[in-house]
């Protein structure tokens, strides 16, 4: 049993996911902003945390750099209603484990919590296309190589992830296992939290559209 | 006179001023103060208005008259400065009124610059022209500050009517001064009066008409202003109105229909984003625009969600190779959305180097590409020759039960 606490200023929208999870999810706590979600996420220990992007009180943000500063080792899986770059890149980049948009169906946001637990990363087909827009511009000199490049086979995922293809369909279309699709995806999300690539940020902000 | 109370009464108060300047103890007035707001130099004749219930125009008048007949007034505002303490305030020191200061010390330099070239300084009836001209436009200036218009004046109706009296006197004065002025230099000088004549109407002239520019300037900006905020809120609530009501009410009439309603949020959801955050894209200049809009064109027309992702973007060319690309993805866009009975379909769009690729998938029934009758134009003419044609390549993956994916391959030379 996964254990869920969600994080969000719509109050509708908190129950609506709950009523929504599938029976393999327990919904521990509910926080409504930065401030009780600290506190909750203190107090409940939950395995993934369903975190709002745009929240009063400074947002997602705000909430992994307060709760993964200090040491914590709970993984956060983002859901918003913003899909503007510079949202999924910095929420991904503060060290949410996935970005899921909220018109996502109750199915797929189990899926993507159970898989968030387990500790691989959720890419949605628009943060793949995120990923690879960002890291194809690669003329700039790279402080770290192996940082700030994808791998050919890395691109290969991402570019089927963005064209829509799931987990199991990448793993049939490359001949490997899921296993090792989701072995590529954590690395990929590893790049993308810690390379230096200033480009990343700057792409975010430069490219403010949906 | 205004002039003749004022000098008595500010001897009065030179008077207290005296006293109250030594610690006595026993104050019986009110302690004047020189207030930093709206000062000219140092908020003396604001703080001696205060006092005597005067406007402040009067008294700087007076001290300016003063300091050019014999100088008297220049020394009667420094002892003033001296004694009288600074009124406190909070915050930044604020500003000194410099338009107005600039206002003042012209006229103080013409009166001084007129005394001069008439010998009236010495005290001469000469000086009384300009003593007027000058009071006459002092107060015209003075008036054109609506802000101080409304500090000084109490009473809506009363304003009005003094405004125009004042405004009278202004011209009045004015034309007098001049005219005074002309009169007596007439006698004394022949050599200047032509110069000094045009010097002085043209003075006046503007004197006059400054400071209701300056005003009308002012207030225009401030209409402006105004109405591009109105324009603003107006825009604003048309959006609102016109779409996102307009869709409220159309869904709760599609209330018993949960694709329509779903059809109707989602194009709302389209538009108000597009609305947010892509204020202004031609979507006929690039290549991801053009897609975006084609899939939100299908998405309308056929209520099937359509995810697009683009990655890279080109300008699109006028030689027809994208815009065959486009169609050919507008078309198997609308089969996916007709035929495919997917819930969704997936558009990714991406440009790498010189070559484009468009997939269009769908997780829907799939069919057999061998068996498609050679009469279904929709696939053999509109995706696959019309590719084949403009030099691109379409391929179409689909098999019965597992989805349809069209990927069509175009090379450009990139400009």
């Amino acid at each position: 049993m996964t254990r869920v606490l969600i994080v969000d200023d719509h109050r509708l929208f908190r129950s609506g996911v709950r009523a929504e999870l599938g029976d393999s999810i327990e919904v521990v706590g509910e926080a409504e902003d930065v401030e009780t979600a600290v506190k909750a996420i203190a107090e409940h220990r939950p395995d993934v945390v369903l975190l709002d992007v745009h929240m009063p009180g400074g947002g997602g943000q705000e909430v992994l750099r307060r709760v993964l500063g200090a040491g914590s080792q709970v993984r956060f899986l983002a859901l918003s209603v913003s899909d503007a770059a510079e949202d999924v890149i910095g929420v991904i980049r503060g060290g949410a484990r996935g970005y899921v948009t909220k018109n996502i169906s109750g199915k797929e946001l189990t899926d993507a919590i159970r898989r968030v637990a387990e500790g691989d990363a959720v890419f949605s087909p628009r943060l793949a296309g995120f990923v690879l827009d960002a890291f194809a511009s690669s003329e700039a000199p790279s402080i770290d190589p192996e940082l700030d490049s994808l791998t050919q086979r890395e691109r290969e995922v991402l570019r089927l992830i963005a064209r829509g293809y799931a987990y199991k369909e990448i793993a049939k279309e490359l001949f490997i296992s899921v296993k090792t699709v989701e072995t590529h995806v954590s690395s990929v999300l590893r790049k993308l939290q810690l390379s230096n690539r200033h480009e990343l940020s700057r792409w975010a902000t430069a490219r403010r559209l949906v | 006179m205004p002039e003749t109370s004022c000098t008595c009464d500010y001897g009065h108060v030179m008077a207290d001023q005296k006293t109250l300047a030594e610690p006595t103890g026993d104050l019986p007035y009110r302690r004047m103060t020189r207030p930093m707001e709206g000062r000219l130099l140092g908020g003396v004749a604001q703080g001696l208005a205060a006092q005597l219930s005067l406007d402040p125009v009067v008294i700087r008048l007076m001290f300016v008259l003063l300091s050019v007949v014999d100088g008297v007034g220049v020394v009667a505002y420094a002892v003033l400065w001296m004694v009288t303490p600074r009124q406190p305030y909070a915050g930044q020191p604020p500003q000194r009124d410099w338009s107005q200061l600039a206002a003042f010390s012209a006229v103080g330099m013409a009166l001084l610059a007129f005394g001069w070239l008439t010998g009236a300084s010495k005290g001469g009836i000469g000086m009384l022209p300009f003593a007027v001209g000058g009071i006459g436009a002092l107060i015209l200036w003075q008036q054109a500050d609506p802000e101080r218009r409304k500090s000084w004046m109490s009473g809506a109706t009363l304003s009005i009517r003094k405004n125009r009296v004042r405004t009278l006197i202004g011209v009045v004065l004015v034309v007098i001064g001049a005219i005074g002025f002309l009169a007596a230099q007439g006698e004394l000088d022949q050599a200047r009066p032509g110069l000094v004549f045009t010097i002085v109407v043209v003075g006046g002239l503007a004197v006059i008409a400054a400071p209701w520019l300056a005003g009308l300037w002012k207030e225009l900006q401030l209409e402006r202003r105004e109405r591009i905020r109105q324009e603003e809120r107006a825009e604003v609530a048309a959006m609102v109105h016109d779409s996102v009501l307009h869709t409220l009410t159309l869904i709760q009439r599609v209330a018993h229909d949960p694709r329509e309603v779903a059809r109707l949020a989602r194009s709302q959801e389209r538009e108000l984003r597009n609305w947010l955050y892509q204020p202004a894209q031609d979507a006929d200049a690039t290549l991801a625009a053009a897609v975006r809009r084609i899939a939100a064109e299908e998405e309308d027309a056929h209520g099937v969600p359509i995810e697009v992702v683009c990655v890279g973007d080109i300008a699109l060319d006028s030689a027809g190779k994208l815009g065959a690309t486009l169609k050919a993805a507008r078309q198997a866009m609308v089969n996916a959305a007709k035929y495919s009975e997917s819930p969704s379909i997936s558009v990714y769009a991406e440009v790498e180097g010189e070559e484009i690729t468009i997939f269009v998938k769908d997780r829907g029934k799939g069919f057999d590409l061998e068996t498609v009758p050679l009469d279904r134009m929709g696939i053999r003419e509109s995706i696959i020759g019309r590719m084949e044609r403009h030099g691109g390549v379409a391929r179409v993956r689909t098999s019965p039960g597992e989805g349809t994916e069209v990927m069509l391959t175009m090379k450009v030379e990139k400009a």
